[in-house]
């Protein structure tokens, strides 16, 4: 495979991972699973950064996925305890019974 | 101005590492401290905050490009952190005796509160894109927490569980925005993006300039991405309340601020991707349905955190006039109305906030004020002033903030060529058409504290603490058109762009 073909299905993964992500976010009702698609756009801007930065032959795009990692766990970590405390008052994470707060 | 190494930096980012360190120390000493000596914390606290805000103050901002071109140290950063780090003393200096934070739990409370106001710290004096997602994050992280502090509470945690679904997707599709920008400029340095963008693929450059508005977007609370703002202002507790509603909302203008004017305001960029007009449309849409919905809500702190939406939409107002050649008095109305919104709103929220608690009112519905002047004449009449200056009525500050606005965005239409080449006049005309509508429901309350007739007349009176506060809100809302005006707050110019910003390209 030519680097170039590589490049160019690098970046159609990403895209298509992209929008998986955030098709799940919009489709799917339970908050762990809009959690991992969160996650999914997030890996997805990752993988992005770094097939741009092995194109255009410089490092920092590189770093930059290290930085996101780190604060894709941290926001998990908030994420899933929020989740945690909503199951305990409601026993349920389905994301259309949160109605208490008016729209 | 060449950008200083890490070492040479450290002089120049003493305000802010000193709040990081203090958020770590109190971090530490929380775990130490117990039962009354926990009034350390809060002390340390405002003490980190007050050493944090009088650094800022004194510290020269000539605009040093710090840590190899991450963060700029310029008057622009220096203006929006007085009134971030503003914000965040009045907040904790009102949330030290708040009954709706358990008190073993304040400690956590505190410190996080001081990591969110470092998050924005972040953002505003952000010279790179990655500084700038951190600062979001970091914001944002300490933010939902804050939301969902009332842990036993489904309210709180309901606010909290939508806060950070909404926020981690705006700032997933955010990343993605900046993964295409430094795909099509080899950086994620803002100002050296703007050079480099000119010749990228106009429609390439829209999505990516869409997509990172979606990050900014969310935080100031514009339409599209405002769908979260009632709902967390209504569930959080009311001192986190207030401090998203001028906070976050400042910080998130500042980082526009900075995208838009340092690295998006090139005119070969503006050919390409019209992005004063796509502000100007969001503008129009976020202060209409900000103002409409406000109108029909009959809890308080939830019309004010409507109204909060359509102050955002006022503001972007400012942002879309950035467009145009001369962006620093767009700029400069901006930070006037930032520093007139940061009294009269949190004065507003404050007032809530004290009526709400159980010995007093003991709610933030409408039917609760009525009568209010029979029972408290002081508070019905602070709560007046700061409503009616958020209408924008003479003589308070909240009219000169909007006058200053309004003018800078028409001055910005009628030079030679207008903004970007169009005429924004029409959207000056709609924010005066809104305001009108403010009037409608500001003055709904205003009407059932002083014109109603309630049935209880036992006196409602205000803790002494609490009514220095409020008076230390209550004087500049009333007085600060008439001390200072827009030209105080000129901040330098826009960095000129040159090749030579990153030495180590």
């Amino acid at each position: 495979m030519t680097p170039e073909l590589t490049y160019r299905l690098c970046l159609t993964l990403s895209a298509v991972l992209f929008a998986v992500g955030v098709a799940g976010v919009l489709i799917r009702r339970n908050a762990i699973v809009i959690f991992m698609c969160i996650e999914l756009m997030l890996n997805a801007a990752n993988l992005a950064f770094v097939t741009f930065s092995r194109h255009l032959g410089v490092l920092n795009g590189q770093a930059v996925v290290f930085f996101v990692m780190a604060v894709a766990a941290a926001e998990v970590a908030v994420g899933l305890a929020i989740i945690v405390t909503v199951f305990r008052t409601r026993a349920s994470v389905n994301v259309d019974e949160l109605k208490l707060l008016r729209r | 101005m060449t950008p200083l190494d890490n070492l040479s930096s450290l002089q120049h980012y003493i305000p802010d590492a000193a709040l990081a360190s203090f958020a770590v120390l109190i971090v530490i000493v929380d775990l130490f401290a117990r039962g009354r000596s926990k009034v350390v914390v809060g002390v340390l606290s405002i003490a980190a905050l007050a050493v944090a805000g009088a650094l800022t103050l004194w510290m020269p901002h000539t605009g040093e490009r710090l840590f190899y071109g991450m963060a700029r140290q310029d008057g622009l950063a220096q203006t929006f952190k007085l009134v971030i780090v503003g914000c965040a003393a009045v907040t904790l200096l009102v949330s030290l005796r708040t009954q709706e934070v358990a008190e073993r739990l304040r400690g956590e409370f505190f410190a996080l509160m001081l990591f969110a106001t470092y998050g924005m710290f972040l953002m505003v004096s952000a010279s790179n894109l990655l500084i700038a997602y951190l600062g979001v994050e970091l914001a944002s992280i300490s933010s939902y927490i804050l939301a969902g502090f009332l842990a036993n509470q489904s309210r709180s945690s309901e606010a909290a569980f939508k806060y950070v679904i909404y926020g981690s997707v705006a700032s997933g599709v955010m990343l993605f925005g900046v993964s295409l920008l430094y795909g099509m400029a080899g950086t994620t340095d803002i100002a050296l993006m703007g050079e480099r963008l000119a010749s990228a693929h106009p429609l390439a450059l829209t999505i990516a300039v869409v997509f990172l508005f979606a990050g900014v977007g969310y935080k100031i609370a514009s339409v599209p991405f405002h769908m979260w703002s009632p709902d967390v202002y209504e569930g959080s507790p009311l001192p986190v309340t207030a401090f998203l509603s001028v906070a976050s909302k400042a910080a998130g203008f500042g980082l526009t601020l900075r995208i838009f004017r340092d690295g998006l305001g090139a005119e070969e960029l503006l050919a390409s991707v019209d992005w004063p007009l796509f502000l100007a449309l969001l503008s129009a849409v976020t202060m209409t349905v900000g103002n409409l919905a406000a109108m029909g809500q009959k809890n308080v702190k939830r019309l004010l955190a409507y109204s909060s939406i359509a102050h955002g939409g006022y503001l972007l107002m400012g942002i879309a006039a950035l467009g145009s050649s001369d962006s620093s008095a767009p700029t400069a109305a901006i930070l006037f109305y930032l520093a007139v919104y940061l009294f009269m709103n949190l004065g507003a929220f404050f007032v809530v906030m004290h009526l709400a608690e159980p010995s007093r009112l003991g709610s933030e519905e409408m039917p609760a004020y009525r009568g209010l002047i029979r029972r408290s004449p002081a508070l019905a009449i602070v709560m007046s002033v700061f409503l009616f200056s958020l209408i924008g009525l003479p003589p308070f500050a909240g009219f000169w903030g909007k006058l200053y606005l309004f003018k800078s965005v028409v001055d910005a239409s009628l030079v030679e060529g207008g903004v970007n080449g169009h005429n924004f006049v029409w959207l000056v005309l709609l924010a005066m058409a809104n305001s009108a509508i403010s009037l409608y429901y500001y003055f709904a309350v205003v009407k059932a504290m002083l014109l109603d007739r309630g049935e209880e007349e036992t006196p409602v009176k205000a803790h002494p603490a609490f009514a220095l506060v409020l008076l230390i809100l209550f004087l500049p809302t009333l007085l600060l058109g008439f001390f200072t005006n827009v030209d105080d707050f000129r901040v330098d110019e826009a960095p000129e762009a040159s090749a030579s910003i990153m030495a180590e390209e």
